[in-house]
């Protein structure tokens, strides 16, 4: 091992799926799975924005030495001599769920539906709470807005079950420049329902009521 | 246990951190206190400053050119700050939300700086150990999990409060021996461990080592340190609803498994109290929660299936006795009990009708009296009532 890591100069070497690859030592698993077309699902992941490990769809079992464990691919980081599985009976026991919960949570989107179908899953267990709704709070609107726009005209509220995607004081504001980019990162289109939400009603922009 | 301890003998924390602090070179200090316990903050407040006059806390501690200081946050009643990650971001300003930890926080911890995290249990214990020798500790207990360790004993036990033993004793030792067992009964049914998301230890493991492995093994975990004793008049199935329940409000949502999850858990627990659901939905059900342990971001989510899972795994007869009979052995799950009177145990004495909220008991004064079953919402107001024994639930 040692001397493959001298003649690959600042390369790891890995396995994933049984095949041997090579990444750059500051890759994640899933960056590197990515870069040889080895297919991960994921949904709040985006390259522009840092990962946060929220979905959990691209988990993987990672095998180092005697131990293996259930890591998240996007924010696991690549190291000399680990092996990756994609598709063990824990990973998709965990994935097909992930997706059955997601039927019940944006059951009016298509891409979830056409997603948990590739993976097997067309019907949920889970309760039904809001049949229109297309959000699963992968927060990427969010992350986008904050880290390339630099805005922050929206933002998370509530927690756990009642965590939604709002503006700060949940009052419309005038901090959002309209670049469309929560829009254009959302993987089912339900930013696009909430532009309102956060900008208010642009004909009557005067100031009055909205925050700045 | 942390809390008795902070408000106990909070120059015991202290001084614990004061010596992690300079083993690892720190000269910052946080602690963070549920804003819940105000006596905890106050007298560690005292503390603090007591130390500070003394020259223990500060510049230049005595004389030795080591400087360290602590600073009090106070959390705003989230549980999942418990967990290292979520306690950072809080102390930050943040959202309390967990991070993934494949970096340790002795890497990166605290606004991305190096970070020893530690219970207060922990630090409380590293004064005496200093005192007295390591190796003095080390033969407390047995030798791969050293020590003594504090737990809070509630529930169906007749002595309740903190107690401290050596780790690895049998669990019968604390719940029989220094609890006083069960008042009015044999034996426990069961005794759940480590908080809500620990699992429930059944009487047949009564003697299993109260030590990290040997709890981790059987389901369940050594966690906050916190043991409910159950008796027989407990339905487990509820005893798991109730748990995911708090836990599920706790979430914070940042991932998938937990904040769906749980929810998903909660609403097959819901369906099997109710006495419906099948024997088929049970086994969805471990197949959930593992799905959750695994997946989830965080120790809440990846503990907080144990309730379930221990209980399927120990007690699957009373869950069939829902799902299958219809019936709830412990007389708890509200949709599967009736109240009836005795005859020939009541004597008409009426407290259970000024008691009853529905109305719905009748009879004449000293002539047996009858519940209504339609009217009837299954309150316990006239079990809770009646002297002499005449109310039966089944």
């Amino acid at each position: 091992m040692s001397d493959i890591k001298e003649k690959t100069d600042g390369l790891v070497s890995l396995v994933i799926d049984g095949q041997p690859v090579q990444a750059k030592e500051d890759w994640t698993v899933l960056e590197t799975a990515r870069h040889h077309h080895i297919h991960i699902p994921t949904l709040c992941y985006h390259e522009a924005v840092q990962a946060n490990g929220g979905c959990r769809l691209c988990v993987v079992e990672a095998k180092e030495g005697n131990w293996s464990k259930i890591v998240v691919s996007c924010l696991y980081p690549v190291k000399e001599g680990l092996q990756i599985s994609t598709s063990t009976a824990k990973v998709n026991n965990v994935r097909r769920w992930i997706l059955e919960m997601l039927l019940a949570e944006c059951p009016a989107s298509k891409e979830i539906r056409a997603l948990a179908e590739a993976y097997g899953v067309n019907s949920t267990r889970f309760k039904i709470d809001r049949p229109t709704e297309q959000c699963l709070l992968c927060g990427l609107c969010v992350r986008v807005c904050e880290e390339v726009v630099g805005v922050r005209a929206i933002s998370f509220g509530s927690r756990g079950v009642n965590k939604q995607v709002t503006t700060p004081y949940m009052v419309p504001n005038n901090a959002c420049v309209a670049c469309g980019s929560c829009v254009t990162v959302c993987p089912t289109g339900a930013m696009q329902a909430r532009l309102n939400m956060v900008r208010g009603n642009v004909s009557e922009r005067t100031g009055h009521g909205h925050a700045h | 246990m942390d809390r008795a301890i902070m408000e106990g003998d909070p120059h015991a924390v202290l001084e614990g951190m004061l010596i992690g602090a300079y083993a690892v070179g720190a000269s910052q200090g946080f602690l963070y206190v549920r804003t819940e316990y105000p006596i905890a903050v106050k007298n560690l407040k005292r503390a603090i400053d007591q130390a500070r006059e003394l020259g223990l806390l500060g510049q230049n501690i005595l004389g030795t050119g080591f400087d360290f200081d602590v600073q009090i946050n106070r959390g705003a009643g989230a549980f999942v700050c418990g967990e290292s990650t979520a306690l950072f971001s809080s102390i930050e300003g943040k959202a309390g939300e967990p991070r993934a930890k494949y970096i340790r926080s002795v890497e990166r911890g605290l606004w991305g700086r190096p970070t020893v995290l530690n219970n207060v249990e922990t630090l409380s214990n590293i004064p005496v150990i200093i005192e007295k020798g390591g190796d003095w500790y080390a033969h407390i207990g047995p030798a791969n999990s050293p020590g003594t360790k504090a737990f809070s004993l509630v529930g169906k036990v007749k002595n309740v409060g903190l107690v401290e033993v050596p780790r690895g004793v049998p669990l019968s030792r604390i719940v029989e021996d220094i609890g006083g067992g069960v008042p009015g009964k044999d034996h426990f049914k069961a005794v759940q461990t480590g908080g809500p998301s620990g699992g429930c230890i059944p009487y047949s493991l009564k003697d299993v080592a109260v030590d990290f492995d040997s709890l981790t093994k059987i389901g369940s975990m050594m966690g906050s340190g916190g043991m409910i004793v159950m008796d027989d008049s407990d339905c487990v199935v509820d005893v798991a609803r109730y748990f995911l329940h708090f836990l599920e409000e706790e979430s914070c949502g940042k991932c998938l498994p937990c904040r769906l999850g749980l929810k998903g858990m909660v609403e097959f627990l819901d369906r099997f109290s109710r006495g419906e659901g099948s024997v088929e939905e049970l086994d969805e059900l471990v197949s959930l929660g593992e799905a959750i342990k695994d997946g989830a971001l965080c120790a809440l989510g990846g503990s907080a299936p144990n309730p379930v899972l221990t209980t399927i795994q120990y007690f699957r007869d009373e869950y069939l006795a829902h799902i299958i009979d219809k019936r709830c052995p412990a007389g708890v799950c509200k949709s599967l009990i009736t109240y009836s009177i005795d005859k020939d145990k009541c004597t008409g004495c009426g407290l259970c009708v000024r008691n009853c909220p529905q109305g719905c008991i009748t009879g004449e004064t000293k002539t047996p009296h009858s519940i209504n079953g339609e009217a009837c919402v299954r309150c316990g107001m006239c079990l809770e009532s009646c002297k002499f024994g005449a109310i039966n639930v089944a």
